[in-house]
């Protein structure tokens, strides 16, 4: 393989007694999908966290684009192309839809220090939040308060926020969460259409959407990393099947 | 002219006629209310859109006033002078708190503003040669060489006049880009730095410039006290100061002002009425804070508003959708 | 500094620290609990005070007086949480701070209207008067060493309440998981009344202990609370632990900068800068950890 785009070195995170990341070395490769898949309480979520800056490991390496991030903040991650959408949808609820993609793209300047201009009428931040907007299928809903939002199109304008950054890199925590059966082909749609152009990274419980996106599957038991392989390696693997998959041949 | 420009404009005018209207007494006693105005301002800037509740900010409220006295009484008097030494010491002030107290947040933050505020309030007991608790009193200060403010309708216009610019340039800041991210980071700070802006930065220069307003009136309260004592930094102005804001509608840098005007009326008929007018006072901003949900400039702006279709959080217009 | 004087205000620092505990350890229980941060905590400690000169007056003898004086700061505390702290569990910080600051002005009025502006004083019952020699060139008051002693004990009895009794494991249960301990079926708001009962009554002791040795008057109880609050912020919030190491440090902290600072700056910029000093730890201590030294770890 290639040099990883982003990848992690013998992480390790204990919370009191339980530890929630034990010794993962997982390596994602430029312009693939992949998928992080694992029971509830795996500690996926919590991985994600590292990656993205929000939690600090307590010891091990994180590396993206061959550089050390390890002690890096979320946003100095952010802005090295690293974006991330949540798992439950963490928008500015006060602003517009449009605001909300505006104030993603305001960020991809070096600084925000200017005072004076009203920054709604700033074109170089609308125009590029608005054609975000459209391409996400949200332009009908560009002037709703965020907070008003349903859950679907949140999702949606998270995936706008994360793209309105220019990230070479996605931290998709769950997309398909909580979206209804009309909402999940559209959300599908659109990850096919990010494969190639970024380099995603996914944790999602939906089996259907996994193998249909992912390139190569990791599976986390209990903080351990169990397995990395492609769709079919995963789905032949006799431990993950009993511990993950045997769920779901069940019904 | 939108409705709430309207009400703004309605306002102004109401306050520039005070000294035609009323007595000598009625002109000091709108100066106060404009001066506590725009410190109350200044709490808003953090609280309404930082979502920072601070309890320390008539430290640098003192800090100004006890700036703009120390200067007047070391014969540096002309205001054009000592008036923005005053803000610039107070943003100073405020730089080494804020950065500091600015790496906390929630419960913590309003205890570590509050100690800090405490920290000021003692150092400024322990200045003797300044009347250390007792303080001390300031001449009025000379504008650009002119003793004009000693007439207490000129410097009500000039307080008047300094209010409405730091609303209006406050207004500015609040819309900006600089202003967009401190409202972002009110409303979800995780989201900011996943979108990669480093919130503490943007809250140090939301608190630094609060301070300087707060200590803009500070300067001013020295002027129109004539005193200046460490009772101005007391936990208890904090206090008072957050009760102003949320009793005229958070968030809205007018509703600020709006709310002294309502608490010092308030504190006055009260105090008219009885000594003892803290035993009412106590209880009924416990109930104001129990009781009712919004203050009264965001009330009043929704009834001038009703009727019509509310205006988006953010006026992108139709043209944009290209 | 001389050993003995050098003993002496160690003893004075862990006194003041043992006090500060006693305060610190209801706000850091009330808010581990519930989730709410009372300014009027101090409005408590100058109420004990108050009620015990009620108390004494009252009954005449110094242990019914004791009592009656923490059965009424209780009352008071009851009542409070009933019908003021209740409808705030579920509002925001803002509400919290600003109600509580109401309170607190409304009790600095109540006791000047009940007995007037001037200070009150209280003396040290008579057997716990005087001074005993503890070390050759060392005497030291009675009454402090008492004060410090139920203090320890206080503290004592709380650690084996909470980390003993079912009622401390609701509390420490509470304090983490509220929706589990209200699923099993336990009186939540019970326990909260409880809770914040017990962290008044400690905060009316200190107050009652500290009577004979600072004045009874009107908003004694402010500086007190903000000295808390910087016990908790450097202690950490929602620890007891923090509580006691917090208070300690800031008591044996604040004793000392007092005695050695005017020595070292001269006599008249000694006085206000002494107050400053705790803050200048509290300062310190927040560039070493944003959290406080034992913050309970909230993932």
């Amino acid at each position: 393989m290639t040099a990883p785009l982003l990848e992690c070195v013998d992480l390790q995170k204990a919370f009191g007694a339980l530890q929630v990341t034990d010794h993962v070395s997982l390596a994602v490769a430029p312009g693939e999908v992949h998928a992080l898949i694992g029971p509830n309480g795996a500690g996926k979520t919590t991985l994600v966290g590292q990656f993205a800056g929000e939690i600090s490991p307590d010891s091990g390496t994180i590396r993206f684009s061959g550089r050390d991030i390890t002690a890096l903040s979320t946003d100095r991650r952010a802005r090295l192309g690293l974006a991330r959408t949540f798992q439950i949808s963490s928008v500015f609820g006060s602003f517009s839809a449009a605001g909300n993609a505006a104030l993603a793209v305001q960020a991809t300047e070096p600084h925000s220090f200017r005072f004076w201009r009203r920054a709604d009428r700033i074109e170089r931040l609308r125009r590029p939040a608005y054609r975000l907007l459209r391409e996400l299928g949200l332009a009908e809903r560009s002037e709703s308060p965020a907070g008003g939002l349903s859950h679907g199109e949140h999702r949606q304008l998270e995936l706008a926020m994360a793209l309105a950054t220019k990230p070479t890199m996605l931290l998709l925590d769950e997309p398909m969460a909580g979206l209804g059966s009309d909402e999940t082909p559209a959300m599908l749609a659109l990850l096919e259409r990010l494969k190639r152009k970024l380099t995603i990274l996914l944790i999602e419980h939906d089996m259907d959407v996994v193998f249909q996106l992912a390139d190569r599957i990791s599976v986390l038991v209990a903080g351990r990393l169990l397995v990395t392989g492609t769709p079919d390696e995963i789905r032949a693997h006799p431990e993950v099947r009993a511990a993950y998959l045997g769920e779901d041949e069940a019904d | 002219m939108n409705r709430r420009a309207l009400l703004f404009a309605v306002l102004l005018v109401i306050a520039a006629a005070v000294p035609a209207l009323g007595s000598t007494y009625d002109t000091r006693f709108a100066t106060q209310i404009a001066i506590y105005g725009m410190a109350a301002l200044s709490v808003d800037l953090l609280l309404g859109y930082g979502g920072l509740i601070t309890f320390g900010q008539a430290a640098l409220f003192g800090v100004g006033a006890y700036a703009a006295g120390m200067l007047t009484a070391a014969g540096i008097t002309d205001a054009l002078i000592v008036w923005p030494a005053a803000v610039l010491i107070a943003m100073a002030f405020a730089l080494v708190i804020g950065a500091l107290a600015l790496r906390t947040s929630g419960f913590q933050f309003i205890m570590v503003t509050l100690a800090f505020a405490q920290m000021v309030y003692y150092g400024g007991q322990s200045l003797r040669s300044y009347g250390g608790d007792n303080g001390f009193t300031v001449a009025r200060n000379t504008l650009a060489g002119a003793a004009v403010l000693g007439n207490h309708v000129v410097f009500y216009y000039v307080v008047l006049a300094l209010l409405v610019a730091v609303t209006v340039l406050a207004g500015r800041v609040v819309n900006s880009e600089f202003g967009l991210v401190l409202r972002g980071g009110r409303d979800n700070e995780r989201r900011l730095a996943a979108i990669g802006f480093p919130p503490y930065r943007y809250k140090l220069v939301a608190f630094t410039i609060a301070g300087g307003i707060a200590g803009l009136a500070g300067a001013l309260m020295a002027n129109h006290a004539s005193f200046v004592s460490p009772a101005l930094m007391s936990w208890q102005m904090s206090g008072e100061l957050l009760a102003m804001v949320i009793l005229g509608s958070a968030g809205t840098l007018i509703g600020p002002v709006f709310g002294a005007a309502i608490y010092l009326v308030f504190a006055q008929m009260l105090s008219d009425y009885t000594e003892h007018w803290m035993l009412f006072f106590g209880p009924l901003l416990v109930l104001r804070v129990l009781l009712v949900k919004d203050g009264l400039w965001g009330s009043l702006v929704r009834l001038a508003n009703a009727g019509e279709a509310p205006a988006p959080p953010l006026d992108w217009g139709p043209e944009a959708a290209e | 500094m001389s050993f003995p004087l050098f003993l002496e205000q160690l003893f004075n620092g862990i006194q003041l620290g043992m006090m500060l505990f006693l305060m610190a350890v209801g706000v850091t229980l009330v808010f581990g609990v519930m989730r709410i941060i009372n300014l009027a905590h101090g409005s408590m400690f100058m109420l004990g005070g108050y009620f015990l000169v009620a108390g004494l007056a009252v009954t005449g003898s110094t242990l019914p007086g004791l009592v009656l004086a923490l059965a009424l700061s209780v009352a008071v505390a009851v009542v409070l949480e009933i019908v003021v702290l209740r409808p705030l569990y579920a509002r925001g910080a803002l509400d919290q701070v600003l109600a509580t600051f109401g309170l607190t002005l409304f009790f600095n009025e109540l006791v000047v209207v009940i007995w007037g502006r001037e200070p009150l004083s209280l003396d040290i019952p008579d057997f716990l008067d005087g001074r005993v020699e503890l070390l050759p060139g060392l005497s030291y008051p009675v009454y402090r060493l008492a004060i410090t002693g139920v203090a320890i004990a206080a503290g004592a009895l709380l650690y084996l309440l909470i980390n003993r009794t079912r009622i401390g494991a609701l509390i420490r249960a509470g304090s983490e998981k509220r929706e589990i301990v209200a699923a099993l079926g336990v009186n939540i708001g019970l326990l909260y009344t409880l809770v914040f009962a017990l962290g008044a009554a400690l905060a009316a002791l200190a107050g009652m202990m500290t009577g004979p040795l600072l004045s009874i008057e009107s908003g004694n109880g402010d500086p007190i609370l903000i000295l808390t609050l910087v016990v908790i912020v450097i202690g950490g919030l929602g620890s007891v632990r923090g509580a006691l190491v917090g208070g300690l440090l800031v008591g044996i902290f604040d004793t000392f900068s007092r005695v050695l600072l005017p020595q070292l700056l001269g006599l008249s910029t000694g006085s206000g800068l002494t107050s400053m000093a705790v803050y200048i730890l509290m300062a310190a201590i927040l560039v070493y950890s944003r959290t406080g030294l034992f913050a309970a770890n909230r993932g």
